[in-house]
């Protein structure tokens, strides 16, 4: 079963996601912000990493610049998962190594489509 | 709902579009037809079938046909469709047009225009394999309203994430509020046209590749054969048709033969053409 690491800092998001995610078979991991999930990432990189923007302490756009730099750190499929819905925004996670972006309000079907999109299903 | 009035509206659908709509399917006529019945000012359910009774070729008997269609479809829908059509199809055509430089595709169910725009930018895509070749791509349906939808070309937030790549949402859309706009020489390479499918489509002319996908599932028998036969003979011997997930011509024409290793995809039945006139399974009155 591949582990798919949720970084939000709202557990009303955390918990939607999980259970989505669950449904599609992935092992969840969760984290409230970048920091929490950067001590993660460095214990056991998670296959996939479904990752908010905006969190107190280290931003998700943050963590995943540095996350590209750890060793392995190119390996997680990173899925953006933000209310940032516009094009500059997009633009930068791209950039920065994201795979994917989905722009919130979300649900099982957008999750499920972009999921696929990076061979993750 | 009378049975009565569920009776002639089953009969009228089927007529006018080929839906077939179960008996069981009461519920889903009442929900979908509700907002109808309101939005014309009217009291019920009754009183809609009542006067597409009296005026059976009003705008309201064909928005009725329209409110009871599906049209749920998305952007690379399936996926593996557009992988053929650019991996396989595309090039097989390619090669065999070199002297007319012309190719001409038909999506024939095309609602809100997701499916000739995922089409459009795989040829956008493939660039210089498409060798100088002109592409046309026709795009029909039965209501005019997902056209007008389709030919404007706006997409909700939630619609532009089912089966968009994100990458191909930033090159080809321009964001609009909370909606998202296809760039218009996307746009510029599909012709929208409405066409009923039961209605006869031989002046449209000739198509190397059909997308025929996800409607013929809501028609019966016959009237799939009937289809399926008057698409083999717009489709010349080297053409492709398209089919959706849950679709088949096996067992209903064999005016075409299924692709090995290529699923979904169709080609004219060589041997069954020259056999002379489109042999059928079943025996239906087309
Ligand atoms: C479920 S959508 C399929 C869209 C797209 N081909 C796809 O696969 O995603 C079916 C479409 O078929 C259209 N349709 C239904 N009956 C038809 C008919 N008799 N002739 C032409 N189009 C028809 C409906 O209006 C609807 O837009």
């Amino acid at each position: 079963m591949k582990t798919c690491l949720i970084v939000d800092d709202s557990s009303v998001i955390r918990k939607v996601a999980r259970r989505i995610l669950e449904g599609l078979e992935f092992t969840i991991e969760e984290a409230e912000d970048g920091e929490q999930a950067l001590a993660a990432c460095q214990r056991k990189l998670p296959e996939a990493i479904l990752l908010d923007w905006n969190m107190p302490k280290m931003d998700g756009y943050e963590f995943l610049r540095v996350l590209r730099r750890l060793p392995g750190g190119d390996g997680p499929k990173v899925v953006f998962c933000t209310t940032e819905n516009d094009v500059a925004h997009i633009a930068r996670a791209l950039h920065a190594g994201a795979n994917e972006y989905i722009m919130k309000p979300f649900d099982k079907e957008i999750v499920e489509a972009k999921f696929q999109e990076v061979g993750l299903i | 709902m009378t049975p009565a009035d569920f009776d002639y509206l089953r009969k009228m659908l089927r007529e006018r579009s080929g839906l077939v709509l179960s008996a069981e399917k009461q519920y889903l006529a009442e929900s979908r037809l509700l907002p109808l019945v309101r939005r014309n000012g009217l009291a019920s359910l009754a009183d809609l079938i009542g006067d597409i009774r009296l005026k059976p070729s009003s705008q309201l008997a064909t928005d009725t046909v329209s409110a009871m269609t599906t049209n749920e479809t998305f952007f690379f829908r399936d996926k593996a469709p557009f992988e053929n059509f650019r991996d396989y199809i595309m090039p097989a055509l390619v090669a065999v047009r070199l002297r007319e430089k012309r190719i001409r595709i038909w999506c024939a169910a095309a609602s809100t225009g997701q499916e000739p725009y995922s089409l459009a930018m795989t040829l956008n895509e493939m660039g210089p394999a498409l060798a100088g070749t002109r592409v046309e791509i026709l795009a029909t349906d039965l209501s005019g309203d997902v056209l007008d939808r389709a030919k404007a070309g706006l997409y909700s937030q939630f619609e532009v994430q089912r089966g968009l790549p994100i990458q191909q949402l930033l090159k080809y859309f321009t964001q609009e509020g909370d909606s998202w706009r296809i760039a218009p020489e996307i746009r510029a390479m599909v012709q929208f046209r409405t066409l009923n499918l039961l209605n006869d489509f031989s002046p449209l002319g000739t198509f190397d590749v059909v997308f025929c996908r996800n409607v013929l599932i809501y028609f019966d028998q016959e009237t799939k054969i009937g289809v399926f036969n008057r698409i083999a003979k717009q489709i010349p011997d080297d053409g492709y048709l398209v089919l959706g997930a849950a679709e088949t011509v096996v067992g209903l024409t064999d005016a075409f033969k299924p692709m090995p290793e290529r699923r979904g995809v169709y080609t004219p039945n060589l041997a069954a053409r020259r056999a002379g006139p489109v042999t059928l399974f079943a025996s239906a009155k087309f």
